[in-house]
């Protein structure tokens, strides 16, 4: 049986004198610094990760440098999948980046302000890596085209681009269909509202994008521990759940978590 | 051609192994497994060095036509590989590969592209309905005897891919998963030496490892 995914996200920027250094935010602001990430991988890989995702959160040449040896260095040690974002426009990207030994890309704002940088990955690369990150945002008016009813309000969900700080208008019901139909083979969803907060991802949300799509499903943002997990995988049906600050601060292990989903009979591999 | 060395020297290899370059993706996954596993790794698409080396890996991420049609200048020399008794290892696409045809490859009503057709069948997709790809750790459900499987019945591997291989022969399954459906996993040819697995070994942790390391074993003895 397919079982549910636990993916660490790394989030890789570089420290004051150009190394690659990761920092855990709250609503992808206040970076707080946590870690090397070659060896945060090393030992996330120990304690049973699924995978990793990696974001170059520095949206520069410089860091796309960095986060390419990071790449190589992680590849070179740990035999999991690994899943790479942030800054990705064109298939030259895609390629180097896979290249690297990324088995997986990631892309946001590259996708939405060009879909057919989805349609060009997915035909040279195939639709196993390509996955398109949409980073959601709660609204209460007008705009949109799917409603889901939150306390008692009607809600729809905004892709945003640059980390939330600039909205677009599309619904991610949506953008997530047609990031399918134009080839994408995963969804990673994240909730601006929710990043940071540690009390649950949002799970109208995540089941709205599951109920939408055939493709698999990440979410992310707002884990604050075990209980959420076991929340997103059982009422929203999501095949994988991302977290960063929970593992980074080792407030929770990875084997922990599993530890818990299995006692609740949500399928991991232990 | 181009040819490159991506063997570390600081042990003594037990087998030396080409994986064959036909195109793009992430080969640098697999040869740092293969080199784990105590091979000696070269990453080339010359054919000459093909029947030189203890085995031969079929790498492979993408769609089955591009597939093909990147592998076709070495066809012949991989079916040569095959007939000689060198072990050669499809990896996900690469096994597919091996097999005749796909129901991918015979899209938008072109005429049906032609696979290896080492182990004859038919690569076909998911149900509709059905969430595609299957992409994640899934359990390897051993069915019969074969060295590449040696200690890893009920371990979990990394798969992604839409398409599952149906060979004819009912006993060319080694290995099944289930996915709403049992799909065989792992096929080898009735001599043994040609083989595949649907998912990634370079990504399944250590029971990849495992499956390496057994090839390794497999081409040691070559």
């Amino acid at each position: 049986m397919l079982t549910k995914r636990i993916i660490p996200c790394i989030d890789v920027d570089l420290d004051e004198d150009g190394n690659p250094a990761v920092y855990t935010g709250v609503h992808f602001e206040d970076l707080e610094y946590t870690g090397d990430p070659v060896e945060m991988a090393k030992a996330y890989n120990e304690s049973g990760a699924d995978e990793f995702v990696f974001l170059d959160i520095t949206a520069s040449a410089e860091g796309r440098e960095t986060m390419l040896d990071v790449v190589r260095d992680v590849a070179d040690e740990v035999f999991i999948p690994l899943t790479v974002g942030g800054g990705i426009r064109t298939t030259e990207d895609i390629k180097e980046t896979l290249r690297a030994g990324a088995d997986k890309v990631s892309i946001t704002t590259g996708a939405l302000e060009r879909p057919e940088l989805i349609n060009e990955g997915a035909r040279a690369f195939g639709s196993q890596c390509i996955v398109i990150s949409v980073d959601a945002r709660r609204r209460f008016d007008e705009g949109g085209e799917h409603y889901v009813e939150i306390d008692g309000e009607s809600c729809w969900f905004e892709c945003t681009k640059k980390g939330g700080r600039e909205g677009t208008g599309i619904d991610v019901l949506e953008w997530a269909r047609e990031a399918e139909s134009r080839g994408a083979g995963e969804l990673f969803v994240n909730s601006i509202d929710k990043d940071g907060t540690k009390d649950g991802y949002d799970l109208p949300l995540t089941e709205a994008v599951c109920d939408a799509v055939d493709t698999p499903v990440i979410a992310s943002s707002g884990c604050g521990g075990p209980e959420h997990m076991h929340e997103v995988f059982t009422e929203a049906d999501a095949d994988a759940g991302l977290a960063a600050s929970i593992f980074h601060f080792d407030e929770h292990s990875i084997a922990e978590v599993k530890e818990y989903l299995d006692e609740r009979d949500v399928p991991v591999r232990l | 051609m181009s040819t490159v060395s991506a063997s570390d020297s600081s042990e003594q290899a037990l087998a030396s192994v080409v994986v064959v370059d036909y195109g793009l993706g992430n080969l640098r996954s697999v040869t740092r497994g293969l080199e784990r596993a105590g091979a000696d790794v070269e990453i080339t698409d010359d054919p000459e060095a093909f029947a030189d080396a203890d085995g031969v890996v079929l790498p492979g991420v993408g769609a089955f036509r591009e597939g093909v049609e990147n592998a076709d200048p070495l066809r012949e020399d991989l079916l040569e590989i095959a007939d000689s008794g060198t072990p050669l290892f499809g990896i996900c696409l690469g096994m597919q590969m091996l097999l005749t045809t796909s129901e991918e490859g015979d899209n938008d009503g072109e005429s049906a592209v032609q696979g290896l057709d080492l182990v004859p069948g038919t690569n076909v997709r998911f149900a509709d309905g059905q969430k595609v790809p299957h992409m994640g750790w899934n359990e390897l459900d051993v069915r019969r005897d074969h060295p590449l499987v040696e200690g890893v019945d009920g371990r979990y591997a990394y798969f992604v891919h839409s398409y599952y291989a149906v060979p004819d022969d009912a006993d060319a399954t080694v290995a099944t998963t289930d996915y709403e459906r049992e799909f065989p996993s792992i096929v080898a040819n009735e001599a043994g030496n040609v083989f595949g697995t649907q998912f990634h070994p370079e990504k399944s942790g250590e029971t990849g490892l495992q499956i390496l390391r057994n090839f390794v074993e497999i081409c040691s003895q070559e």
